[in-house]
């Protein structure tokens, strides 16, 4: 229910109609409730609409985050086996 | 699938894992409620509690839209399909869902009534066109994810003059939820905010929780790692003795949220007085309507004579605790045993966000 | 064409009707002209109504399949060549050399002659390529409406390898578990072509047989513990059904599980996980330890050593996400995929 996805624009249609990708599988969606779509930008999908754009420098930051905190624990790792 | 694959990899998550272990402070408990049912799913389906330390528990909120909706408000869409013979139209987890007079509306199907399962609100204004001498009736169920969608439908449905098109509203409101949660009396330190409401909603609607309850809420996204960096953040609030709304989603949700997407659902639809959430009892100002003054045409309620009986839950159903907080799914005398998947009793294990479900489905080896 | 029949039967125009299968004349011709024409076989020559066959040498194996997928036309194959690849398959993984089939036809009045011919010229494509002949067969029609299209019923019979005896109780902990290549191909394919999704995506169903592969398997003696076709409820139903029968857990790794990157992405989009999700061309296997490497080499390069077995929890299938915790892999609850086999 709850079930949203994020999917790259691929397409824009008159009518907020937009088609988006995600790995190899295109849907056709409705932007009716953002505003400036364009191709190459991420959505997030939601039960046939796309709800809102994937700020993808903060996407970019959020991972790299994750990053730093798994090259810790490498490093942790590594030292143990020392 | 970009944006999906890297927030569930097992170096990241163990990256968060160990930096949760470190930080939770020994002797100490952490007791952290994830109101949205996608984030109930997601800790389950990936194992996420052998990455938490013992003394950081999650508590399953009650952000399930399905596990919520009242038996009654069922029984009046079964009754729409069966004595009024119109087409119900429903998103895919609303129907197995028991009813009353051991029917649900796959097995009013099976009886011969017209249930359609649609995956989106598209699908059901395209019905309603294909079939102009039919009644087509959308049961619409969810958060505040799901509204915007609807309101699109009704804006299209009111520009078309498709008269054979009405909704039987059931869309619920999120920080209401959250205040009846404190005022039950269950014992929680932080909540982990919704992904997809929030980006609709914002940050914004979740700061009385903090200023007002001194309740921690850290908005996360919706992938595994997304969940587990939150209670991060959850915690080291909590050390810290702080209280605020903080973004891990920042991806996707900033403080004002889709402001498009809000003015469209306020100029569709207006709050009900109350509505009775299944499992919390009867709520002020949680639940929404069509508005009278423009939207009464395509309110199934105003339109077809289904009044709605409240009916009460089996007794041995522990649902309103589950999804209070206060109890969990093993301690409900009959999970596992006369209620599972496949034979549901209560509305927490018919669908797969519940907690009784996910428990059941992906934990239930756990002691 | 016997001089018994005025006209040939109408295959680009006519239409199945009653009469096709009232067992008069008009179901002969059909019978002839239709269905013998591309079955052809020394056994379905002989003209009875049953089959006279060749005594076997060892035990007797029999499977049957009801086949009501649709569309009845799909990509990578249709309802014919996949009842066909269904039931020699279900035979192939007990063990046993598939040797012959019966195919048994509903036809709902109205049915086009065009698409029953391109369904039984697949059919006889098919049995043709597995050397597994259709012997006998039999023709129903019912009113229209009361059918959808074309249910094919498939029964196989095969003869045991001599020395084999699979079962799931043969399993032991530290048995390694193989899928033969990527699964949910079929399920996804053939939801996707039935166009109720607004969804494009090239996929196409894997149906095929794996008879072959079945026997290079058998060829490990007793290191070949079990076998199973995951048809419908996909992989994890058969593991299922593994640890029932084994009383034993199975332990998969997610990390393992070969997944068309377009069975992932559609999966995601409809919510649907593709542990859960049919294949028609796959089979997976349970081998001793000591035979992972000549299991491979037999399979071929899109085989996979997904898990293993374990012990305990009895019973139980368990995922090690690829988050790195835990889960089981329950038995499949309601049907996200109707109609898929």
């Amino acid at each position: 229910m709850c079930l949203a996805i994020p999917a790259r624009v691929v397409e824009v249609g008159p009518a907020d109609r937009a088609v988006v990708d995600l790995g190899g599988v295109q849907k056709e969606i409705s932007t009716a409730l953002i505003d400036g779509v364009a191709v190459g930008d991420y959505v997030i999908v939601h039960v046939g609409f796309a709800l809102q754009k994937l700020d993808e420098e903060e996407a970019a930051k959020t991972l790299a985050l994750f990053d730093e905190m798994a090259q810790l624990v490498a490093a942790e790792d590594a030292r143990e086996v020392r | 699938m970009k944006y999906v694959d890297e927030f569930r990899t097992g170096d990241r998550a163990a990256g968060v894992a160990a930096a949760i272990a470190a930080e939770a402070q020994p002797g100490r408990d952490y007791r952290l409620m994830e109101f949205c049912g996608g984030h109930t799913h997601a800790i389950s389906r990936y194992g996420i509690a052998d990455l938490l330390p013992a003394n950081v528990r999650m508590i399953h909120g009650p952000g399930c839209p399905v596990c919520v909706l009242p038996i009654g408000r069922i029984d009046q869409a079964i009754r729409l399909a069966r004595e009024h013979g119109a087409i119900l139209c429903s998103y895919g987890d609303c129907l197995r869902v028991p009813a009353s007079e051991h029917l649900s509306l796959l097995k009013a199907k099976a009886l011969g009534a017209k249930v359609r399962m649609i995956y989106s609100t598209q699908d059901a204004l395209r019905i309603a066109r294909e079939n102009p001498d039919k009644q087509v009736v959308f049961l619409a169920i969810g958060f505040e994810t799901t509204t915007p969608p609807t309101a699109v439908a009704i804006k299209q449905a009111q520009a078309e003059g498709l008269k054979n098109f009405s909704i039987l509203c059931n869309h619920v409101l999120t920080p209401a939820a959250m205040h009846a949660i404190l005022a039950g009396g269950v014992q929680i330190d932080g909540f982990v905010g919704p992904a997809h409401v929030s980006t609709v909603i914002g940050s914004r609607p979740y700061e009385v929780f903090a200023s007002d309850y001194g309740k921690p809420v850290v908005i996360a996204g919706f992938e595994p790692l997304d969940v587990m960096q939150a209670i991060l953040m959850l915690v080291r609030q909590i050390n810290e003795n702080r209280a605020a709304v903080e973004n891990e989603f920042t991806r996707a949700v900033t403080r004002d949220g889709n402001v498009k997407a809000q003015a469209l659902v306020d100029e569709v639809f207006e709050l009900r007085e109350s509505f009775e959430w299944r499992g919390l009892g009867t709520i002020p100002n949680s639940a929404l309507r069509l508005r009278r003054t423009t939207g009464a045409d395509f309110d199934a309620e105003l339109r077809f004579d289904v009044p709605y009986v409240a009916v009460a839950d089996n007794k041995a159903c522990e649902c309103a605790a589950i999804l209070r907080g206060q109890k969990r799914p093993e301690e409900c005398a009959i999970f596992g045993t006369v209620c599972t998947p496949d034979n549901p009793v209560g509305s927490c294990m018919v669908s797969s966000e519940g907690a009784c479900a996910a428990h059941y489905t992906y934990g239930r080896f756990r002691k | 064409m016997k001089s018994d029949y005025i006209r040939p039967l109408d295959i680009k125009h006519g239409r199945v009707d009653m009469s096709h299968g009232s067992g008069g004349r008009a179901m002969a011709q059909l019978i002839e002209e239709l269905f013998a024409k591309h079955l052809s076989n020394e056994y379905l020559a002989q003209g009875d109504d049953g089959a006279r066959l060749p005594a076997v040498n060892g035990r007797l194996v029999m499977s049957t399949d009801a086949h009501v997928v649709s569309p009845l036309f799909f990509p990578g194959g249709d309802i014919g060549c996949l009842s066909v690849h269904g039931t020699i398959n279900d035979v192939a993984v007990m063990g046993a050399t598939p040797l012959y089939l019966a195919a048994g036809f509903v036809l709902e009045e109205g049915f086009a002659l065009a698409d029953l011919a391109r369904i039984v010229e697949s059919m006889a494509q098919a049995a043709k390529e597995a050397g597994v002949p259709i012997v006998t067969g039999d023709t129903k029609v019912v009113e229209a409406g009361k059918a959808d299209g074309v249910f094919i019923t498939t029964t196989g019979v095969g003869v045991l390898r001599q020395g084999v005896d699979l079962s799931g109780a043969n399993a032991r902990p530290g048995d390694a578990v193989f899928v033969s290549g990527p699964i949910g191909d079929h399920g996804t394919a053939v939801m996707v072509a039935r166009g109720e999704l607004a969804l494009e995506v090239d996929l196409e169903s894997d149906t095929a047989p794996v008879a072959a592969s079945a026997q290079k398997l058998c060829a490990l003696g007793t290191d070949l513990r079990w076998m199973r076709d995951p048809t419908r409820g996909g992989l994890a139903t058969a593991l299922n059904e593994l640890a029932q029968q084994s009383g034993l857990a199975i332990s998969i790794d997610e990390h393992a599980l070969p997944v068309r990157p377009e069975v992932a992405g559609t999966c995601e989009i409809l919510g649907i996980d593709p542990l859960y999700v049919a294949c028609e061309g796959r089979l997976i296997a349970v081998i001793a330890s000591g035979a992972v490497e000549r299991a491979l080499s037999a399979l071929g390069a899109e085989a996979a050593d997904v898990g293993e077995v374990r012990a305990e929890p009895e019973g139980l299938v368990l995922l090690q996400t690829t988050l790195g915790g835990s889960r089981v892999v329950d038995m499949l609850v309601g049907d996200p995929l109707p109609r898929i086999c």
